[in-house]
């Protein structure tokens, strides 16, 4: 129980890791969607996490946000948090915030609001009610507008965004959320090109400051990452290392290329 | 500033109308010669802003959060067995067998002592307090498991469904000690006003619109406050929210409780002036009508719950009166047409047709 903690106990706060899973299991009707999965992310590290349809990309996900219980295994945040015990309200106040694939904003919302009600605060139902708004939220607000090219539409019902608009929206909601780790959900689907090579960079500069993993299918885009890849194989970790190294090794060929 | 916020064109003509109504009525009965407003329609239009309250309260949770609830009727039925039970006690010796405590149907039944959970209503103040701590505490009770497991959809508005027909069974029980399927009638006053009276009637009615229209400035006030645009976004994008770090559950538990406390208020206007509260108040069929006023007046519109609620139950009073066998066909083809027909029902409708009139196009406006 505490043999694995005590392992990298020693290091000094700023080496020990933002996150770290360990044997992590969790089964659905006997199939295992996640099999012993051991993954450490270092604060600031920007992470790319690959691998075939089924491989439990998005169970890991949902363990790590804490909307699914592994049935056996450790996720530890900053060496100190059991994330096994918290719901997905806990872990985003924790500081844990995620990109669904589907970009999901609120379609009946102005721009402005969604980033206003994803700003980082007190969540409790009567602080909402007796809210005012401050100027210093205001500047915050205009500051995402201009990282996330969105200022001309920042009156606009969200419900009206084009889809790639959506994903920067979304993205935007999370910076606002101030995350310590963001947790990316195929962020390129449907995007154009030059809106992926723009993906690409948001999150490299997002990343230093705060730790992010990405979910991608698309290879593009990962070698446009530029960073250490995890791939998931049947719940586990197959291989990790550089995209030029990983991809080269014999067993994820055979995994992305058909048995 | 504030009152731009709590009052919108759609509210401001409204409560102007209501106004109106609340002076017309009682000068038409009370003072003008030959009452051009007859008692027993002042009766039923302090009926109708009960019914109108009761909308705006399921509009809150419906129309602003996405919770379908099919058990509203559950919390008016007791704000009005709240108040029913201070009428109660209020009668005194002059029931039937002229028994000072206890309510003729307890003498009847053979009853000695007053059950403990009748004491002290012999106090408006504590009747008072009842008419929203009940529904609010049921409300809250009910919330806390099915929001905390997650109950939602479909499946919540069952279990809402159950719940009033559990209430309704059991209030048919005499042993419960709310004079069984009799309920509580007979009521002479209240404060020591006569209920058959012209002015006490007029009264309760100017009181139900001081009611209706705090009630939707009250529902105005949380839904265009932070809170409110928080309920909106887990209508629409319930796990989005969760992921920002709202907890969910507790939003959807705060206006369940405040939306069943106003269904009580409305309930406790209710009984006094039709005179009797029975368990057919907690059946399924009134909690489905309550559905079908605020779809057919324009969910998430506050006003058009209320305005869909003064026209279907003054169309029910109207049509039960000339082909009573047909009413129950009438509203099922209206709530069909209207979901058909208008999807932002009459409020809907009639905003959209001014809006037309007014530019003079036929062509409808996607955005506004």
């Amino acid at each position: 129980m505490s043999q694995q903690p005590h392992m990298i106990g020693g290091l000094p706060p700023e080496a020990q890791p933002q996150l770290y899973l360990d044997g992590v299991s969790r089964a659905f009707d006997g199939f295992k969607a996640i099999n012993n999965l051991s993954l450490v992310i270092e604060r600031g590290e920007l992470r790319a996490v690959i691998g075939p349809n089924g491989a439990g990309k998005t169970t890991m996900m949902d363990i790590i946000t804490g909307k699914t219980r592994p049935d056996t295994g450790q996720v530890l945040w900053e060496q100190s948090v059991d994330l096994t015990m918290l719901d997905e309200a806990d872990t985003a106040q924790l500081g844990i915030g995620r990109k669904f694939q589907k970009p999901t904003v609120f379609e009946n919302h102005t721009v402005e609001d969604n980033l206003a009600l994803a700003l980082k605060g007190d969540r409790s139902p009567f602080a909402a009610l007796f809210y005012r708004a401050a100027a210093k939220e205001a500047a915050r607000i205009d500051e995402l507008l201009g990282i996330i090219r969105l200022g001309d539409l920042r009156r606009r019902i969200a419900g009206s965004l084009s889809h790639g608009q959506k994903q920067w929206l979304e993205i935007g909601m999370l910076l606002a959320q101030d995350p310590q780790l963001l947790l990316v959900d195929e962020p390129a689907a449907g995007m154009t090109d030059a809106e992926t090579m723009l993906t690409a960079d948001l999150l490299k500069s997002i990343a230093g400051a705060r730790s992010v993993i990405v979910v991608e299918h698309d290879m593009d885009f990962v070698r446009a990452l530029d960073c250490k890849v995890t791939v998931l194989h049947q719940g586990s970790v197959l291989a990790e290392g550089r995209l030029d190294a990983v991809s080269a090794m014999p067993e994820v060929i055979e995994v992305y290329l058909g048995r | 500033m504030a009152a731009s916020r709590l009052i919108d064109r759609r509210m401001g003509i409204f409560l102007a109308g209501l106004f109106v109504l609340t002076v017309a009525v009682p000068v038409g009965n009370l003072w003008i010669a030959g009452q051009p407003v007859p008692t027993y329609l002042v009766a039923l239009i302090g009926k109708y802003l009960c019914y109108a309250l009761l909308a705006v309260a399921l509009d809150l949770v419906w129309g602003y959060c996405g919770i379908l609830s099919l058990g509203h009727g559950a919390f008016f039925a007791l704000g009005g067995y709240a108040m029913g039970m201070y009428l109660m006690r209020e009668i005194g010796a002059r029931g039937v067998y002229a028994n000072p405590v206890l309510p003729d149907f307890m003498v009847f039944i053979g009853w000695k002592h007053l059950p403990w959970y009748w004491l002290g209503f012999d106090h408006f103040w504590l009747a008072a307090i009842m008419v929203v701590a009940v529904p609010g505490a049921l409300a809250f009770v009910f919330g806390w498991f099915a929001f905390r497991s997650r109950v939602t959809g479909v499946y919540l508005s069952i279990i809402t469904q159950a719940m009033t027909y559990a209430l309704m069974l059991a209030f048919f029980r005499n042993e419960m000690g709310f004079g069984g399927n009799n309920g509580l009638t007979d009521f002479k006053d209240i404060l020591g006003f006569d209920l058959a009276s012209h002015e006490t009637k007029v009264g309760l009615m100017m009181l139900s619109a001081v009611a209706l229209a705090a009630g939707l400035l009250l529902a105005r006030w949380i839904t265009t406050s932070r809170l409110g645009k928080v309920l909106v976004c887990l209508r629409d994008a319930e796990s989005r929210t969760r992921f920002l770090g709202y907890r969910v559950e507790h939003y959807k538990l705060f206006i369940f409780t405040v939306s069943a406390m106003m269904a009580g208020v409305a309930g406790a206007l209710y009984v006094p002036q039709v005179g009797i509260i029975n368990p057919s108040e907690f059946s399924t069929a009134n909690s489905i009508e309550i559905v079908i006023w605020v779809a057919l007046g324009g969910r998430g519109t506050l006003v058009g719950a209320a305005l869909g609620a003064i026209l279907v139950a003054g169309a029910k009073t109207l049509l039960t009166g000339w082909f009573p066998e047909l009413w129950l066909f009438a509203l099922g083809a209206l709530f069909v047409l209207v979901t058909i027909a208008l999807p932002n029902g009459v409020l809907g409708a009639l905003e959209g047709g001014i809006g037309r009139l007014r530019r003079g196009t036929p062509t409808r406006e996607a955005e506004a």
